[in-house]
């Protein structure tokens, strides 16, 4: 179809496009800024950025050298996301069958608006529940997960100190991510066409045989992409963190141990009495969440949408 | 004629049944079974080294599963996995739904002695956090928090609601570009959102402020407003948009003088929940608006206090009475956050017609 566009009209749709633009705009902008303010480390640290284990602001007099590298906390990132995914996805999926499939029609729209709620308590309180509440039920299970699997190197903990470890914070950010786990995933296998699921009890078959037979198959993407959505939250996590665990540099894989931290949480614990040049790293280290972060949102969103347009 | 009265047919009233329903008898027998078992449970817990609600919940759980397997040893393998699957997806939605129902009663079972009347009105000026809790209050950062999320939504409603228009109504040649990129944007880490303010604005007026705070939270807000503007626009029925050029008016009038005033309440919805989404953030004011202890009202000047970092800040002191304090004000947070969505639904529901 062929439009014309008055003036007017052309006037307006420049206004609005610039203002749609903004988001683009401050996107590359936070991109840009990071990387402009941290590249003088990237270019001294080079590759050691990533797989160095110091962090070390130096001594100023230039006897002890400065040292930046992040190879431990990106570790951290990456472990206390992956114990969290570990945990929060097959909860979450129970969590969204039960709403979805299970649950009485009553109690049904209540989950629902609680489940949003849920998704928008602030992470500061799962810190919060997660030091005061949560931690004491936390020790328990890892002092039996390391008495029983101890045995196994992801386990081991010869100190038999059990607070404030990656399982710990990892638990917390599972529970953090449930909520938008949950509600991507239940809304994926809300909008699974109706007939099937009848068609598969019309031929005998029982809840759980239309449910893996065509729910779970059919959300399956869905859930990839909430998942993936959740990760993308775990990552970039900080006061949760930042308030669970010990910030320790050293590359810790016994995730039962008091020691860790992520990106996130080194850039709120040394922010405060960074020198100049130490601060630069810490933008550097914003860049590198940025990026990992923005990486794995991408990816969620292309599987997301992708679904959401081939289900429509 | 007379075998009328051989074939008379006893008319019997049928009483409706519903045979997907559980009779009363067999539900009451349910119940009291659960009770039993909850009552084995809690002997087993008593008894074992097993300990806590968690251990408890597990014990009933292993309980419940083993009866469920009995009890389908003989109805055939498609309907005794049928029972046992159900059973397990029903204990893992509790298992999801525990933590944040947890944090709800934690908050207000810990947060409630905390409060007392002056609470909402009072500043931690002359109070310290290890003062008695009838002191002091949680004011001074709700005005500060108030402040700043203002600011937010002065500047992102706008872009927001341009975004939303860009997408539903002009459809230029970015749309799909626009929308990939605000959804990816809703990930962006709120410390990254914090550390770009902090190199930027901070930097640059070489003070923490509660302007700068309100920056990093438009971050953070943008994409809520934009996505949620876009929702609510799709709503509005094309007939509209199509009247609306048959009686002669331009695109530019049709979108704001029809579309638009439409979805007023929709817009509302949509700056509501951006706010709900920044309220609570505390990780971008840690690097841009700090804290402070006093009333204050110039979000360009220094340092401000909010909801989170109040918080945030009571945590650190880590005393038993600045965590009482820290609760409370959580409390009165999640209050902030509860009302804000309650006002979000009841405004969504008046567009629709």
């Amino acid at each position: 179809m062929h439009v014309v566009y008055s003036t007017g009209d052309r006037i307006f749709r420049r206004i609005v496009t610039a203002g749609a633009l903004t988001s683009l705009i401050v996107l590359a902008l936070i991109g840009l800024f990071l990387l402009a303010r941290g590249v003088e480390i990237f270019r001294d640290m080079g590759p050691k950025f990533i797989t160095g284990t110091n962090w070390t602001a130096g001594s100023g007099d230039g006897i002890i050298p400065a040292e930046f590298s992040i190879g431990p906390m990106l570790a951290g990132t990456i472990v206390t996301s992956l114990i969290a995914l570990f945990f929060a996805v097959p909860l979450s999926i129970a969590g969204a069958l039960y709403m979805e499939f299970f649950a009485p029609a009553k109690i049904k729209s209540t989950l629902v608006s609680m489940l949003d709620l849920a998704a928008a308590i602030p992470s500061l309180f799962f810190g919060l529940w997660g030091v005061q509440v949560f931690s004491s039920m936390g020790e328990r299970w890892a002092a039996l997960t390391s008495h029983y699997l101890g045995w196994f190197p992801l386990f081991n903990n010869e100190l038999e100190i059990f607070g404030r470890s990656p399982f710990i914070a990892g638990l917390v950010l599972a529970a953090m991510i449930v909520p938008i786990i949950t509600s991507v995933s239940r809304e994926v296998y809300s909008r699974t066409p109706r007939e099937l699921v009848d068609s598969c009890h019309a031929l005998g078959g029982t809840r759980w045989g239309a449910i893996r037979a065509v729910v779970l198959p059919f959300g399956r993407s869905g859930v990839v992409g909430g998942a993936m959505l959740g990760l993308g939250r775990a990552l970039g996590e900080t006061v949760a963190v930042y308030l669970l665990l010990n910030l320790v540099f050293k590359y810790n894989f016994n995730i039962l141990e008091s020691e860790g931290g992520n990106i996130a949480s080194l850039i709120a614990t040394k922010f405060g009495e960074a020198t100049p040049y130490e601060l630069k790293a810490l933008l550097a280290a914003g860049f590198v969440l940025f990026l990992l972060t923005l990486t794995v949102n991408m990816a969620a969103t292309a599987v997301v949408q992708r679904t959401a347009k081939a289900q429509s | 004629m007379s075998t009328t009265s051989d074939l008379a047919v006893q008319v019997v009233e049928a009483t409706p049944t519903q045979p997907w329903h559980k009779p009363r008898s067999e539900q009451r027998r349910d119940a009291l079974v659960y009770l039993a078992l909850a009552v084995v449970a809690y002997a087993i817990v008593m008894i074992s080294g097993v300990a806590g609600p968690d251990g408890f919940a597990l014990v009933f759980f292993v309980e419940v599963l083993l009866l469920t397997i009995l009890r389908s040893r003989n109805i055939g393998k498609a309907k005794s996995t049928n029972a046992i699957v159900s059973t397990v997806i029903g204990a893992g939605a509790v298992v999801a739904f525990v933590p944040w129902m947890s944090i709800f009663v934690s908050l207000v079972t810990k947060g409630f002695h905390g409060l007392y009347v002056g609470y909402l009105f009072g500043d931690m000026r002359v109070t310290t956090p290890d003062d008695e809790l009838n002191m002091g209050g949680v004011g001074h950062a709700i005005i500060g928090s108030m402040l700043m999320v203002l600011i937010a939504t002065a500047i992102t409603l706008p872009l927001g609601i341009l975004s939303g228009v860009y997408l539903t109504e002009v459809r230029g040649r970015l749309t799909k570009v626009v929308r990939f990129v605000i959804q990816s944007m809703s990930g962006v880490p709120s410390i990254v959102a914090g550390l770009f303010i902090y190199t930027t604005v901070v930097t640059l007026t070489e003070s923490f402020s509660g302007f700068a705070g309100a920056l990093a939270l438009s971050v953070l807000m943008l994409p809520t407003v934009a996505r949620t503007s876009e929702e609510v626009l799709k709503l509005v029925p094309e007939d509209l948009r199509a009247a609306s050029y048959a009686l002669g008016a331009r695109q530019w009038r049709s979108s704001l003088m029809v579309v638009l005033p439409t979805v007023r309440s929709g817009l509302t919805t949509a700056a509501i929940l951006g706010v709900a989404r920044v309220v609570g953030e505390t990780a971008p004011l840690l690097l841009t608006a700090l804290s402070n202890n006093a009333f204050k009202f110039n979000p360009f000047n220094g340092p401000i206090a909010s909801m989170p970092m109040y918080v945030f800040g009571l945590l650190q002191i880590g005393t038993e009475y600045s965590i009482a304090r820290a609760w409370s004000g959580s409390l009165v947070l999640m209050l902030i956050v509860l009302a804000l969505f309650v006002a979000a639904r009841r405004l969504g529901g008046k567009d629709k017609r």
